[in-house]
């Protein structure tokens, strides 16, 4: 700038528009130190997955799929009881959330008078939980649920009930804005033909909402499946034997599995960790994917 | 009624409009709904329960001994309660994770506020949103078996397994994600006219980025950092994986360290029956991390609230 | 005479006139009453609603104050009226859509059948049973066509065949010969005009006594604009209409009254609220109005 100064104070007009050397050598330089962050983690992610493949890929088998796990012999240990007792726990955890967060999420955008201070307490709180580190989940599960009032012990529905208030939250953010997507002209035209306020929602908007909700629980889902805090503190035992054939079963879960054999001193068990790694990154993936398929096939545009 | 009509019998007729009053059903069902709502809140009022309840206990034994001892070591013959190697591993690694994620992170924010393409947006939306799906003990695995070889035993030449640099520095870019995808948000809340103004002056992208739009987003970043760094401290697979169980006051990052977290699932995983100070140890930890990050989030949630209010 | 708002005509030879120009409605023999708040009418005939001194207020401001006017069966009412001044709050009133916002309070009475459907004891989904209504927007379900017209008796409980309702409604709203084949298609795929037709197929499908129509057809183009109008003035031999327009001329064109509001301060100088300026047959309305302020807007002086 000082230099336009004095190149108009001594009569001359700038002329050219090109930016000086200098400048350009900041800009380049500054977007490029901006690029190399995400090239950064890019990198970090890749090399992270590389590892992961090049330690497990040997230990993968179908054998693996379904064996149990040994804690003298890796070659024959498997995640059997370990896959399937973290199916299960899905399966715990999502008939509890769906019901629970849907509703939650109905009666926040459809019922709820927001000037009510108990429906304002509810909203605030609902964010206060997203934030709680998922440790303390599972210190809930351990004095309520396992030991407590409940004392049922560490089993599969504690574990199922313990996640499920874990991701609770994520269902029901995702489930109100699902909701709220739907116009309101819809609920009108409901309600101006004689429908009640439940009529419409059940009718009307829950079914246009469908598709968020949809994609909400597998997100939840996705965010549960991967939680190895909160099973610890419960008790979730270390190494099954056996699959839970009911909910008062006791109950293992993959990354619990995987845990233990990172923490397994013998440097053989490492791989077997990161086959396990492999197959739960394998199952977040394919939830992710329909989870977007199910949002590009059928999220409506209003 | 004639012409175009249903030939079915009419909802009602245009009689008398019916005296009835509010439909229970529907009351019913507003209940219900109410009811399901309430257990978020006894979500809540479950947590700071069994905290408290269980620290009570825990509190009543050990006392002020929690602030005045200098070691943790509830399980040892001649035990000693003192929070401090605790909170010191647990700031130490959370705050390696913050000197890496932060730097990262807010680039990351500032290049796709600023200077992407949709294109490059479309593809660097969904790495983000991988690396935040990554379930946490697999980060802790590629600490162990990857960062803390190359990194503390090939690089820094220390052989030692379990260290607060591994832990810190994956921890860092669990974190990332989080400050980048906040403080992108606060930086695209900046109204476009701002930039405008500047370009029209004759500011360069950089100057705009560095001198318009990181200040008026400031409020976004901090709250960004905020949130980081509460979720570094309610972090566990990670620090329990890689930084070891060793409860330590100093500030070497390549010795071991403990970590609220990591101490607490430790314990949990132990034989500690009820009415134990062991087990009691959990929930004393418990209560402490509960606190600290709520009055973390807190913090962030009224810096969320500034920014937002200024351009919303 | 048709009762104005505080103004009664007492001229006999205006009355007479009144009698001749409006086609349709026979005002048979006028019977003065003389009433504090004005003159009411007595004609062949029913009045459908009897609003007396409506006040529809959001968190207590009025919106739209003191409206008293009568509306009859099988004719077609049109409200008129510049921006803001409580037309759409108005006849919400009618069907208490209103009670769907928080704020909205509603004093005065409004008879439906010598009813007053915001009393007490009066379950508001009874009277949008009865009084139908279609918006401004075109609102279709995103379900099939069949079910959108299905989805009324369906809820309603109502018997006979659903296939004949749908198809009696869909006759009732012009609609059937254009999409008969495809009833199962999304409804989301018709065009503008042909939706709001379906939303008013829907309406004619629960069978009701009133059809309201807010600003039917302000989204849509000229030719369905048409092909609705048409449609209306088929519809008042079942039903009675109440149609919101800030179209003067489709005014002119379909209805038999029409209400002229406008905006004013309010006594306080500090809020604007609307106020019923005149009501009376549409021809005397646009050729003979009683108000300068409604010469003035029919006119386009103002507007």
């Amino acid at each position: 700038m000082s230099s336009a100064a004095e190149a108009a104070a001594a009569g001359a007009v700038r002329t050219s528009f090109e930016s000086g050397r200098s400048t350009r050598i900041w800009e380049l330089a500054f977007k490029g130190c901006l690029a190399s962050c995400i090239l950064v983690s890019l990198l970090v992610l890749v090399v992270l997955l590389e590892q992961i493949v090049n330690d497990g890929i040997g230990s993968l088998s179908l054998g693996f799929l379904t064996d149990t796990p040994s804690r003298i012999d890796p070659a024959s240990s498997g995640i059997g009881p370990a896959l399937t007792g973290t199916l299960w726990l899905m399966l715990v955890c999502t008939v509890f959330i769906i019901p629970v967060g849907v509703a939650t999420a109905v009666y926040l955008e459809e019922y709820a008078d927001s000037d009510r201070w108990f429906n304002r307490v509810i909203e605030v709180n609902i964010q206060n939980l997203a934030a709680v580190p998922s440790i303390v989940y599972g210190v809930l599960g351990l004095a309520f649920l396992v030991r407590g009032p409940l004392s049922m012990g560490h089993v599969l529905l504690a574990g199922g009930l313990t996640l499920g208030l874990l991701v609770l939250p994520v269902l029901i953010v995702a489930g109100r804005e699902a909701i709220r997507a739907v116009p309101p002209s819809i609920r009108e035209g409901s309600m101006a033909l004689g429908a009640t306020r439940w009529q419409t929602v059940w009718k009307q908007v829950l079914p246009a909402s469908l598709p968020g909700i949809a994609t909400g629980a597998i997100l939840s889902l996705s965010r549960a499946i991967g939680e190895t805090a909160p099973l610890i503190v419960i008790g979730a035992a270390a190494f099954a034997t056996s699959s839970p054939t009911g909910i008062f079963d006791d109950v293992t879960a993959l990354p619990i599995q995987i845990f233990s054999w990172i923490s397994d001193p013998q440097p053989e068990f490492k791989s077997l960790a990161a086959a396990g790694i492999i197959v739960l990154m394998v199952i977040l993936l394919a939830m992710n994917a329909v989870a977007i398929w199910l949002r590009n096939r059928y999220e409506r545009k209003w | 009624m004639e012409a175009a009509t249903a030939k079915g019998a009419s909802p009602g007729g245009f009689g008398p409009l019916g005296k009835r009053r509010r439909r229970p059903g529907e009351e019913v069902i507003r209940v219900l709904l109410f009811v399901a709502a309430a257990i978020s809140v006894l979500t809540t009022i479950g947590i700071v329960f069994a905290l408290v309840e269980e620290s009570v206990s825990f509190f009543g034994e050990v006392g002020t001994r929690f602030f005045t001892d200098t070691e943790w070591t509830p399980l040892f013959q001649d035990p000693e309660y003192g929070i401090w190697p605790l909170l010191n591993g647990t700031f130490l690694i959370t705050g390696i994770g913050i000197l890496v994620a932060v730097p990262l992170g807010l680039g990351t924010a500032v290049y796709l506020s600023e200077y992407a393409t949709p294109r490059v947006r479309k593809i660097v939306k969904p790495i983000i949103e991988v690396l935040v799906g990554v379930p946490t003990v697999v980060f802790g695995y590629f600490a162990l078996t990857l960062v803390t070889p190359i990194i503390v035993q090939d690089l820094f030449g220390v052989q030692v397994q379990f260290n607060a640099l591994s832990a810190g520095l994956v921890m860092g870019i669990m974190i990332m994600p989080t400050i980048a995808s906040i403080s992108e948000d606060a930086m695209s809340a900046v109204p476009q006219g701002l930039r405008e103004g500047a370009y029209g002056l004759g500011a360069t992208k950089r100057q705009v980025a560095t001198k318009v739009v990181f200040p008026a987003a400031i409020s976004g970043v901090v709250a960004a950092i905020v949130l980081g760094i509460s979720r570094g401290i309610g972090e566990t697979m990670i620090v329990l994986i890689a930084a070891g169980l060793a409860p330590s006051n100093g500030l070497n990052p390549v010795d071991p360290h403990a970590t609220i977290t990591g101490f607490m699932a430790a314990t949990a995983k132990g034989d500690n029956p009820a009415g134990t100070i062991g087990y009691q140890s959990i929930f004393a930890l418990g209560l402490t991390l509960f606190v600290l990050t709520l009055v973390m989030n807190m913090i962030a949630i009224r810096f969320v609230r500034k920014y937002r209010q200024v351009y919303e | 005479m048709i009762r104005l708002n505080g103004r009664a005509v007492t001229d006999p030879e205006r009355a007479q006139e009144h009698e001749r120009a409006v086609p349709g409605i026979d005002l048979g023999e006028t019977v003065a009453e003389t009433h504090p708040a004005g003159a009411r009418t007595v004609t062949s005939r029913e009045a459908v609603f009897k609003l007396e001194d409506v006040t529809v207020s959001y968190g207590g401001k009025p919106a739209v104050a003191e409206v008293s006017m009568d509306i009859y069966r099988n004719a077609i009412t049109a409200i008129i009226g510049p921006s803001g001044c409580g037309k759409s709050t108005l006849i919400r009133c009618l069907n208490r859509m209103n009670d769907l916002i928080p704020s909205a309070t509603v004093d005065g009475r409004v008879l439906y059948h010598e009813q007053d459907i915001y009393d007490e004891q009066v379950d508001p989904v009874e009277v949008r049973k009865r009084i139908g209504m279609v918006f401004q927007k075109p609102n279709p379900f995103p379900k099939s066509i069949y079910d959108n017209i299905a989805f009324g008796p369906r809820i309603l409980g109502m018997d006979g065949n659903m296939d004949e309702i749908v198809e009696n409604a869909l006759h009732g709203a012009a609609l059937w010969d254009e999409v008969k084949d495809r009833l199962d298609a999304n409804a989301f795929g018709m065009s503008g005009g042909q939706q709001q037709r379906l939303c008013i197929a829907r309406a004619l499908a629960v069978n009701p006594d009133v059809i309201l129509m807010d600003e039917p057809c302000s989204a849509l183009d000229p030719i369905s604009t048409g092909k609705i109008e048409d449609l209306m003035l088929e519809l008042k031999e079942g039903y009675s209409i109440v149609i919101v327009t800030h179209n003067m001329q489709q005014a002119a064109r379909v209805s038999d009254l029409t209400a002229f509001l406008i905006v004013k301060l309010d006594a306080e100088e500090r809020h604007r609220q609307g106020r019923l300026v005149e009501y009376d047959a549409t021809e005397t309305i646009f050729t003979n109005p009683s108000d300068q302020r409604t010469e003035d807007y029919v006119t386009g002086k103002v507007g």
